[in-house]
């Protein structure tokens, strides 16, 4: 509990969006709600609503990342909100400058919103609770811990597919044990009640303690993939290669590799996700990447809509605690 | 107003007679009509078919242009806006319940602007209640009314119309 608080103000409205864990249901639905009216923003001739003008936002990136950076900066644009990009490895922490000197600095230039990513697990839970009172912040993506845009992205994207979630089944398939991604995936199937979420890998790469999570661990993709109604690939990180836990990528492909045979396990109506970028030949084939059935740049557009919604959520609290 | 519900009907009807008029002396037979979410949407909807518009009706949002944001926050659930047609040099018709301080017009026609640029925008409205804060006026007006500060003028609907005031004693 404590530490997940500090995302909700005393009325349970969002303040800070750092984990998946401690948003109910009917908050998760007003977000997924709220994001679809700023999809039709992203569909007009001008994308732009004046919703954040004169607000500024700093995207503070601690590792690298193009896709979560680039449509987080497209969001607050679109908000019409002034954007700071700041790639930390490459400067002021390098000249000594301790983290919350960066933070205070910043804050001496008025920000507004800090967008964290960051390789230390627990990095914006951290920030949000040092930041000054009217700052906001969201979790890019936290080391191990957590990547909650990018969940609430996905959700977005399956309710457009599959609207009722308490009927799906759910396969999440690849290195969970290293994927922040795969954890908030599995928080948020949960909160929407989603009866039946699998996670499919080598045993290796799968978590002992993932049942407490609500997911039940596959380590064939025969057994796990069959009936699905959504398949997730999540992105193999190539830098593991090399350490024991893994086999070569032409064998890893060969057993978890998701290609037409396998995915023909799945439901015919199954679609495919992956969050990107993608290794083609890897953990996906090529054909299917780019099939009908992949929804993969679909969210690539869904999650500056999401991302808009959490940041004019999250805006509009500061907003109401100045008066 | 202690007649409220036959007042709507009353006023609607007003203001379809201003509208014919318009439509007839300028030759705006391909005029677009947009209403202002929601109780603007009510009452285009029911000058949309009096009037036997051909296009359908454009819907407009304008949560996103307000001006007060900063001050009272977004609320969720913002149905989208819907503009089925391309305004581009067109006449327009906007349709609002209250027009008060001119604020949503405002609001409305920003909105509209980062549409396209339409020829013209005409604004019809169910009740003036004056009191504008902006140099913004009706061209077709239902009803207009005098209220005391700290009083509201509030259309209710969508099926049977009302117009409710409520506020201070």
């Amino acid at each position: 509990m404590t530490g997940n608080n500090i995302q909700l103000d005393a009325k349970g409205r969002l303040k800070h969006f750092l984990t998946i864990e401690g948003i109910d249901r009917s908050l998760f639905i007003e977000i997924l709600d709220y994001a679809e009216s700023f999809a039709a923003v992203g569909e007009r001739a001008v994308k732009k609503v004046p919703l954040l003008r004169g607000k500024t936002i700093a995207n503070l990136f601690f590792e690298p990342s193009t896709r979560t950076r680039t449509t987080f900066e497209l969001a607050a644009k679109r908000l019409s909100a002034d954007v700071l990009n700041l790639n930390i490895l490459s400067s002021a922490t390098k000249k000594g400058e301790t983290l919350l000197d960066t933070l205070q600095t910043l804050e001496a230039m008025h920000c507004d919103m800090f967008i964290i990513r960051h390789a230390n697990s627990g990095a914006a839970h951290f920030i949000a609770s040092q930041v000054a009172p009217h700052i906001r912040v969201i979790n890019g993506g936290d080391g191990r811990h957590s990547h909650p845009t990018q969940a609430m992205l996905d959700m977005f994207t399956i309710r457009k597919h599959k609207p009722d979630f308490t009927r799906l089944k759910v396969a999440i398939i690849g290195d969970v044990a290293h994927s922040r991604v795969a954890r908030s995936e599995i928080h948020a199937l949960s909160v929407l009640g989603v009866p039946e979420i699998r996670v499919i890998g080598p045993k290796t790469l799968i978590p002992n303690d993932i049942s407490s999570l609500g997911a039940h661990p596959y380590y064939d993709m025969n057994d796990g993939l069959k009936d699905v109604d959504v398949v997730m690939m999540l992105r193999l990180q190539r830098e593991r290669m090399c350490s024991a836990l893994l086999p070569s990528e032409h064998e890893y492909f060969k057993r978890y590799g998701l290609n037409e045979e396998k995915l023909a396990l799945a439901k015919p109506d199954a679609i495919v996700m992956h969050p990107g970028p993608i290794n083609r030949g890897i953990e996906i084939d090529s054909q299917i990447a780019d099939s009908e059935r992949s929804v993969i740049l679909q969210q690539v557009s869904h999650g500056i809509a999401v991302r808009m919604a959490i940041m004019a959520m999250i805006m509009g609290s500061q907003s109401e605690e100045a008066h | 107003m202690n007649d409220a519900t036959t007042d709507v009907k009353q006023c609607v009807d007003e203001m379809i007679t201003q509208i014919r008029a318009e439509i007839a002396n300028n030759d705006l037979s391909e005029m677009l009509m947009i209403g202002i979410h929601t109780g603007g949407v009510w009452i285009a909807e029911r000058l949309h078919k009096k009037l036997n518009i051909e296009p359908p009706l454009g819907k407009l949002n304008i949560a996103f242009y307000r001006d007060d944001f900063s001050r009272i926050g977004t609320h969720p659930q913002v149905t989208p806006s819907k503009l089925p047609f391309d305004i581009e040099d067109k006449h327009l018709l906007l349709v609002d319940d209250v027009l008060y301080t001119g604020r949503t017009i405002r609001a409305a026609l920003n909105e509209i602007f980062d549409y396209g640029r339409p020829a013209s925008v005409r604004l019809a409205v169910l009740i003036d209640r004056g009191e504008h804060e902006l140099p913004i006026q009706a061209d077709f007006v239902g009803k207009r009314i005098t209220l005391k500060q700290g009083e509201h003028a509030k259309l209710t609907g969508p099926e049977y119309l009302t117009l409710e005031i409520t506020g201070t004693e």
